[in-house]
C-alpha cells in the first residue's frame, strides 16, 4: 500500500485529496444516485425541427400508457405563468414551447411516469402537428433583412439582432492604424462546442405539498444563485426552497444555467405531490444545454516594421441561438472578450460586438473559461502568429518584443482591465528552454528541405478570472462576491462552509489547506461543506475560475477573523497582553518566549470553556469577500506537430505548458487541473464540434459525432511553472481551472499553421481536422 | 414480460425478475442499488458504466441484464470489499488519477483487467487499454501514472499472499 | 435513451436457434456481441419484436485453420482476433484490423461475424474479408449455402442474408508462404468509424504477385472490392509504377460521399495513399519483414 503522506496541509503541500476516499469506492453521491420514496421519472418530448409553428399537440396516446402519471405541455405551464422563464442574460426562454419551436431538440412536452423506461416510451407517443418554417443557422443569415424572424413573440423585436456592444477607444485605435507600417488581418471562427462533462445535467425535485417546502437536488455549479432565480421564476418563497447540489461529475460551465427540465420537474412535483427525477441522456445534453463559443471574429493588428504592435481592432458576431441565455456578467454583452489585447502592451484597442438569434440551442456558457476569454485569447494569439508569418519574424521573438514588462504592473490595458501582476518573458523563456526551441527550429528547417511538415506552435496567454468586484460584475443582478463560514469546534476540529461548489476541483482538500495555513488546524481535521443552500452561506458559485480568487480569499479572511479572536483568548490563557502574542502555524506564544505557548486546539477549547470576561463564546465566523480586482493568470504553451501530407493527419509530438497562477495551494491539484484543461483545449482544437446542416439539424448529437479525446490521442504534457503572486489576493493565488483550456487551442492551431505557413497558408479554423489540413495543402499544391 | 435471472454480483447470487430490455447498468444501479457504476452516454463511447463480466471489462449500458444470467459481474463496490483498498484504488488516490470521480470506477475496473493480462504494462499499453474509457477532468496523465504505480505495487506484494487477495478478486 | 420492449430468447444450440429464427421470420433478430445492435435499440433506430441471443452457444466461438481453410465462428470476438498469434503471424490484414475496431472494451464483446452481418459501410471486417476473398456460410433450418464475400453485401446495412439464417462460419483460404497484408485506417479518434480504410492482401510468387486482394471501407454504399486494382497487380512485379497504378485504380473504384469527415476528393486521395502504403507494407511482410 502507498504510505499516507504525513503532511499537515499547509499551502504548497501536495496532500492527497480528501474527497477521493468515497469516489474510489464507488460511494460518491451523484444526482442520478438519489432515489426518494415514491419518486417519479420524467422524459422530455423534443422538437425534431429547428423552426416550426406548433399547430396542435395531442397527448392522448402518451397519457394512455400504463404507468404514466401526467403529461405536461406548455399550455399547462402557461396557466401557472411558467411557460417562459428569464435567462441569465436578461432575455426570456421557453420552458415548454407553446407557439413555435425555435431549435431542434427544444422541449415541447414532458411525461411523468412511474418508471424511466415507461416515461421514454410515452414521450415518443406525444403527437405534435407542426408547420415547418425556414431555419436560420448562421448569424450572418440571421441579420439579412429578409431573414425569418425567430423571436416573433417578443414585443418590439423586429429583427434577429440581439445586442451591440463596444469596448476600448475607437478614435485612438483609428489613429494607431493610421500610423502603422503594416496591418495584419485574420478572420477566424471559433466554432460551437460543448463542455460535455461526463455526468449530464439532472434534478430530483421534491416539493412537499403539505408544507410548500421544495428540496431540489440539482447538478448545479451555482446553487445559491439558482435558489434565488427559482424563487423569482416559480414564485416560491425563497426560504422554502432548498437546493442541494450533490457530488457533480464535471461541470465546465454546462451546469451554470437553469434549464427547462429543472423547471418542469419542479412544477410537476408541486402539482403531483411526489418527487420527480429528470436526468438528461447524452443526446439531450448535447443538443439542448449549454453550448459554448460560436464566435465569428475579425481581427486587425497595426504594427511597426520592427514588429511592435501599435493597435488592435476587432469585430465580433456571436451566434447566441434561439434565446439569449449566455451565462455572463450583466453589463458585458460579449463577456470579458475585451481582454483581447492579451499579454501585450498595446496602446490602442477597440472591440465591437453584435449578437444574433439563430435556430440553434441557446446557452453561450463559459466552457472552462471566464466569459469569452478563450475566444479573445485565441484571436490575439492567432493574430500574432499571422503577424510573425507576414513579417518573417520568429513567433517567440515577436511576443517577447511586445510583452507587458514585469515593471509595468499593475498595468492598465487599452480596454480597461487593470492587470494585477505578471512576468511574461520569464514564463516564455522557461517554456522555450524546456522544449529546446532552438534545436527544434533547426530540425524543422532540415525537415522542410526534405518536404516534411513539422510545426512549432507558440501561445502566451493572459486570462482574467475571479469576478467580481461586485460593483462591476453581477449575474442577473446578484453581485459576484463569495463567502466562507468557519466554525472551530471545542476539540479544535473545524467545519468550513462555502458559497462555491466543486465539480471535481478538489475544494474539500484545497480550501481546508487555506484554513490550515491561516490557523494551523491540520487539513485532516477540517470538513469542507458546499452545495446545500440551507447549510452554506450565500455565494455565486463555481465557474470562471472564481473559487480560489473569491471563495478562497473569503476562506483566508474568515480564518484571519477567527485568528484575531483566538489571539485574544490566547493572551488570556497565557496571561499576557494581546500585543505581545505571536502566532506561528497553529501556535500562539508570548514574544520572546516561544516555549510558553498555546495551540489553536487549546484556544478553541477555551473559546467554549474559559473565555476572558465579556467575550462572546465560540470560535466561528463568516466572511463575504468582494474582490478589489480580478486576477490575471498567464503562461506560455508550446506545441510540436508533425503532419502527414498524404492524409492531412496532425500528430502532436510534444507539448510544454508553463503556467503562472500565482501561489499554488496544492501543486498536485493545480497540475491535475492543468492536465485536464490542456486536454479539453486539445479536443476543441482538433475534434470537438457542434455543427448543423442547412435545416438546423444538429450534427453533433452524440459521442459518435461529438468527439472527445481518449487517452490514446491525448498528448503527454510537459509541465513547468513560475510563481508571480497576485498582490491583492490574501494568499496570492490567482485561479487555475481554466488557464489551459483558454491558452492551449491557439498553441495547437499555431503549431499546424507554423508547419504550413511557408506554403502561404494562414488559417485553418478549428477543429483542425485532417481533411481540412489536406485541403489547405492541396490548394497550395503541397499535398501528397 | 418479466424474466427471472440469477447473476453473481460481487460474489453474491442475486435473483430478480427483469424486463428483457432492462440494461445491465440499470439492473446494477436501480435494482441492486450499486450506484458506483455510472452512465455517461447512450452510444457505448464513454465507458463510465464499465464493469467486469466474468473478469472481462464490458460496457454495462451495452449489455442486457438478461444476458448476464448465470454470469459473474464485478463492480467497483467489490474492489475494497474486504475493507482494504485494492492497489488500483490506492494508486488512483496517491497519483491524483481522479477529479470529479465519475469515470473513475470504469477506469479502475478496466485497469484491473489490464493488469491481470499485462502485469507490467508500458505507458502506451496503458493508454491503449484505457482508450474506451473517457475522462473529462484529468487529461489521463495521472491515470496512466496510477496504473503504473498499481502495477509496481501489485508486483511488489505478489510475494505476500494476503496483499494479493484483493487483486485476485474478479 | 432506452430500448423499446422486445421478447428475448437465449437458445443453447444452433439447431434451437435456427428453429426459432424460422418461426420468427422478419420479427426475429440475432444478438451476437450486441455492440452495434444494442446502441441501435437504445436509440430506437431498431425495434425488433424478438431478440435471439446466441451467446449461450459457446461452441460458436472458434478460430481454426483446417483443411486449407481458416474458419471463424459466429461468436469469435474482436478481442480474440487482436490476441491471436495465428493471425499475427500469417493473417496480417486481420491482425492489423482487429485492434482498430471501435475501442478495447467494445472489442471484448463485439464479434467479427456480427460486424459483417451488420454491414455498416464504415465497418472494417467486411473490407478485410473482401481482400481475403472469403466465403460466408449461411445456415438456416432448411440447410446451408455458401456465398462469396463480394456477393454478400448489397448496400448500406444490407446483405443477402435471410432473417431465418445465421452466418455460421467465415471461411478464408489458408495463408500460404510469401503472403502478406495490411489494414490502414484513418479515424478521427479511437472508437470512431473509419473516414477511409484500405485492406490489402498479397500472395507473392517468386517476386511476382500471384493474387492481390484490396478492400475499401467507408467509401461506398457498402464495403468495396477494388477489382480492377487487383487485376492490375496480378502477375506483376511490385515496382513503384505498378503500386502507383494499382493505387490509382483503387482510388477510382472508391465512391465516397462528402460529409463532415471530408470531401470526395480527400477521401479518394486517402484511398490512393493508403493503397500505396498498404501494398508496400504487405509486400514487405510477404518477404518476411515488418
Amino acid at each position: 500500500m502507498a504510505v499516507e503522506t504525513p503532511l499537515k496541509g499547509n499551502i504548497g503541500e501536495s496532500i492527497k485529496r480528501k474527497e477521493d476516499d468515497r469516489f474510489i469506492r464507488g460511494r460518491g453521491n451523484y444526482l442520478d444516485d438519489i432515489v426518494l420514496p415514491g419518486m417519479l421519472h420524467m422524459a422530455i418530448h423534443r422538437s425534431p425541427f429547428a423552426h416550426a409553428r406548433i399547430k396542435s399537440i395531442n397527448t392522448d396516446a402518451a397519457q394512455a400508457v400504463p404507468g404514466v402519471v401526467a403529461v405536461v405541455t406548455g399550455a399547462l405551464l402557461a396557466q401557472h405563468k411558467l411557460a417562459w422563464m428569464p435567462t441569465l442574460s436578461g432575455d426570456t426562454q421557453a420552458v415548454l414551447a407553446t407557439d413555435k419551436v425555435r431549435f431542434q431538440g427544444q422541449e415541447v412536452a414532458c411525461v411523468i411516469a412511474t418508471d424511466p423506461y415507461v416515461a421514454r416510451d410515452a414521450a415518443m407517443l406525444v403527437e405534435v402537428d407542426y408547420e415547418v418554417l425556414p431555419a436560420v443557422v448562421t448569424p450572418q443569415q440571421a441579420l439579412q433583412p429578409d431573414a425569418p424572424l425567430i423571436r416573433d413573440e417578443k414585443e418590439g423585436q423586429t429583427s434577429n439582432h440581439i445586442y451591440h456592444w463596444e469596448a476600448g477607444d475607437k478614435a485612438k485605435t483609428d489613429e494607431a492604424f493610421a500610423k502603422a507600417d503594416r496591418v495584419v488581418k485574420l478572420d477566424t471562427f471559433y466554432p460551437r462546442c460543448h463542455p460535455s462533462p461526463l455526468e449530464t445535467c439532472g434534478i430530483v425535485a421534491d416539493v412537499n405539498s403539505a408544507t410548500g417546502h421544495a428540496t431540489l437536488y440539482m447538478t448545479s455549479q451555482a446553487p445559491h444563485a439558482h435558489r434565488t432565480l427559482f424563487a423569482i421564476v416559480a414564485g416560491l418563497p425563497e426560504q422554502n426552497i432548498r437546493i442541494i447540489s450533490p457530488d457533480i461529475g464535471g461541470g465546465f460551465g454546462n451546469k451554470v444555467p437553469i434549464y427547462p427540465g429543472y423547471v418542469v420537474a419542479t412544477a410537476a412535483s408541486l402539482l403531483i405531490g411526489k418527487p420527480v427525477k429528470w436526468v438528461e441522456d447524452r443526446s439531450e445534453n448535447l443538443i439542448s444545454t449549454g453550448f459554448a463559443r460560436d464566435f465569428h471574429m475579425s481581427g486587425e493588428m497595426a504594427l511597426r516594421n520592427d514588429g511592435r504592435i501599435l493597435g488592435l481592432r476587432v469585430k465580433l458576431l456571436s451566434d447566441n441561438g434561439a434565446f439569449y441565455a449566455d451565462a455572463q456578467p450583466t453589463k458585458f454583452k460579449a463577456g470579458l472578450f475585451h481582454i483581447v489585447t492579451g499579454s501585450y502592451d498595446v496602446a490602442a484597442a477597440h472591440v465591437e460586438a453584435d449578437g444574433a438569434y439563430t435556430n440553434k440551442a441557446p446557452g453561450g456558457v463559459a466552457y472552462r473559461c471566464s466569459f469569452r476569454v478563450t475566444e479573445a485569447s485565441y484571436l490575439i494569439e492567432r493574430l500574432v502568429e499571422s503577424a510573425a508569418l507576414e513579417m518573417n519574424l520568429d513567433p517567440a521573438d515577436i511576443r517577447l518584443k511586445n510583452f507587458i514588462q514585469p515593471e509595468q504592473f499593475p498595468y492598465m490595458s487599452a480596454t480597461g482591465f487593470e492587470y494585477d501582476s505578471g512576468n511574461y518573458p520569464k514564463a516564455m523563456q522557461l517554456a522555450l528552454d524546456k522544449l529546446g526551441y532552438k534545436e527544434l527550429r533547426k530540425e524543422q528547417a532540415e525537415k522542410r528541405k526534405k518536404g516534411e511538415l513539422m510545426g512549432i506552435g507558440v501561445a502566451s496567454f493572459t486570462e482574467v478570472v475571479g469576478a467580481g468586484p461586485g460593483k462591476h460584475y453581477d449575474i442577473a443582478g446578484l453581485r459576484m462576491f463569495d463567502s466562507a463560514e468557519l466554525r472551530v469546534h471545542p476539540t479544535g476540529k473545524a467545519i468550513l462552509k462555502l458559497g462555491v461548489k466543486s465539480q471535481g476541483q478538489g475544494h474539500e482538500t484545497t480550501f481546508a489547506q487555506i484554513v490550515t495555513e491561516e490557523l494551523g488546524i491540520p487539513a485532516a481535521d477540517i470538513e469542507v461543506q458546499e452545495g446545500d443552500t440551507d447549510n452554506t452561506p450565500y455565494g455565486l458559485g463555481t465557474y470562471a475560475s472564481r473559487s480560489t480568487p473569491v471563495g478562497g480569499a473569503a476562506t483566508a479572511m474568515v480564518s484571519r477573523k477567527l485568528r484575531d479572536k483566538a489571539k485574544k483568548i490566547a493572551a488570556h490563557l497565557l496571561e499576557a497582553s494581546e500585543a505581545d502574542i505571536e502566532f506561528d502555524h497553529g501556535k500562539f506564544f508570548v514574544r520572546g518566549s516561544p516555549s510558553k505557548s498555546k495551540t489553536i486546539q487549546d484556544v478553541a477549547f477555551a473559546a467554549y470553556t474559559n473565555l476572558p470576561d465579556g467575550m462572546e463564546a465560540g470560535l466561528e465566523g463568516v466572511t463575504y469577500y468582494d474582490p478589489p480586482n480580478m486576477t490575471y493568470p498567464f503562461g506560455t504553451y508550446l506545441v510540436v506537430v508533425d503532419i502527414d501530407r498524404g492524409t492531412g493527419q496532425v500528430k502532436v509530438r510534444r507539448m510544454v505548458a508553463v503556467d503562472d497562477c500565482g501561489v499554488r495551494i496544492n501543486p498536485m491539484v493545480v497540475e491535475g487541473q492543468l492536465h485536464g484543461g490542456l486536454t479539453e483545449g486539445f479536443g476543441i482544437a482538433f475534434m470537438q464540434l457542434i455543427t448543423f446542416d442547412e435545416e438546423g439539424n444538429c450534427l453533433g448529437s452524440n459521442f459518435t459525432d461529438y468527439l472527445l479525446p481518449t487517452s490514446w490521442e491525448t498528448p503527454k504534457f510537459e509541465m513547468g511553472e513560475t510563481v508571480t503572486p497576485s498582490p491583492h489576493h490574501p494568499i496570492g493565488a490567482k485561479g487555475v481551472g481554466e488557464s489551459a483550456t483558454v491558452g492551449s487551442p491557439a498553441a495547437f492551431v499555431n503549431a499546424v499553421i507554423d508547419a504550413v505557413g511557408h506554403l502561404g497558408i494562414r488559417n485553418i479554423d478549428m477543429p483542425v481536422t485532417s481533411d481540412k489540413v489536406w485541403a489547405a495543402l492541396s490548394e497550395k499544391g503541397a499535398a501528397e | 414480460m418479466g424474466q427471472s435471472i440469477t447473476v453473481t454480483v460481487n460474489g453474491e447470487k442475486k435473483t430478480a425478475e427483469v424486463e428483457p430490455r432492462l440494461l445491465l447498468v440499470h439492473f446494477l444501479r436501480e435494482k441492486l442499488r450499486l450506484t458506483g457504476t455510472h452512465i455517461g452516454c447512450d452510444t457505448t463511447h464513454c465507458g463510465a458504466c464499465t464493469v467486469l463480466v466474468d473478469g472481462t471489462p464490458v460496457k454495462s449500458c451495452t449489455m442486457l441484464a438478461v444476458q448476464a444470467d448465470g454470469q459473474q459481474v464485478t463492480t467497483v463496490e467489490a474492489l475494497a470489499a474486504s475493507g482494504t483498498l485494492h492497489p488500483i484504488q490506492a494508486a488512483f488516490k496517491q497519483e491524483h488519477g481522479l477529479q470529479c470521480g465519475f469515470c473513475t470506477p470504469g477506469m479502475m475496473l478496466t485497469s484491473v483487467a489490464l493488469l491481470q493480462e499485462k502485469p507490467d504494462p508500458t505507458d502506451d499499453e496503458i493508454r491503449w487499454a484505457l482508450s474506451g474509457n473517457i475522462c473529462r477532468c484529468t487529461g489521463y496523465m495521472n491515470i496512466v501514472k496510477a496504473v503504473k504505480s498499481a502495477a509496481a505495487q501489485m508486483k511488489a506484494s505478489a510475494a505476500v499472499p494476503e496483499a494479493a487477495t484483493a487483486s485476485a478478486r474478479s | 435513451m432506452l430500448p423499446a420492449p422486445f421478447e428475448y430468447h437465449a437458445p443453447h444450440t444452433t439447431e434451437e436457434t435456427l428453429e426459432l429464427l424460422d418461426q420468427l421470420g422478419d420479427e426475429g433478430k440475432v444478438l451476437a456481441g450486441g455492440q452495434s445492435l444494442i446502441p441501435l435499440l437504445k436509440l430506437r433506430f431498431a425495434s425488433p419484436a424478438h431478440l435471439v441471443d446466441i451467446n449461450k452457444i459457446t461452441d460458436l466461438d472458434f478460430l481454426e485453420e483446417r483443411d486449407g481453410t481458416l474458419r471463424i465462428g459466429p461468436l469469435f470476438r474482436h478481442k480474440s482476433a487482436e490476441r491471436s498469434s495465428l493471425l499475427a503471424s500469417r493473417y496480417h490484414v486481420m491482425a492489423d484490423a482487429a485492434p482498430q475496431i471501435a475501442d478495447p472494451i467494445i472489442r471484448n464483446r463485439g464479434t467479427i461475424a456480427g460486424s459483417v452481418v451488420h454491414a455498416d459501410p464504415s465497418g472494417d471486417w467486411g473490407t478485410v474479408l473482401l481482400a481475403l476473398d472469403a466465403d460466408l456460410v449461411l445456415r438456416s433450418k432448411s440447410g446451408s449455402r455458401t456465398v462469396k464475400a463480394r456477393d454478400f453485401f448489397s448496400g448500406p446495412f444490407s446483405t443477402t442474408i435471410e432473417p431465418t439464417e445465421i452466418l455460421s462460419e467465415i471461411r478464408i483460404p489458408a495463408a500460404k508462404p510469401q503472403s502478406g497484408g495490411a489494414y490502414l485506417k484513418l479515424e478521427r479518434k479511437v472508437g470512431d468509424f473509419a473516414t477511409v480504410a484500405v485492406a490489402v492482401h498479397l500472395q507473392m510468387d517468386d517476386g511476382k504477385v500471384r493474387s492481390a486482394g484490396i478492400g475499401l471501407t467507408a467509401v461506398g454504399p457498402q464495403n468495396l472490392k477494388a477489382e480492377r486494382a487487383e487485376a492490375a497487380l496480378k502477375g506483376a512485379r511490385l515496382d513503384d509504377a505498378t503500386i502507383k497504378e494499382a493505387a490509382a485504380l483503387a482510388a477510382e473504384a472508391a465512391e465516397p460521399k462528402e460529409d463532415h469527415r471530408g470531401s470526395v476528393e480527400y477521401k479518394r486521395n486517402v484511398v490512393r495513399v493508403f493503397t500505396e502504403r498498404g501494398l508496400k507494407r504487405a509486400y514487405e511482410r510477404a518477404r518476411g519483414g515488418g
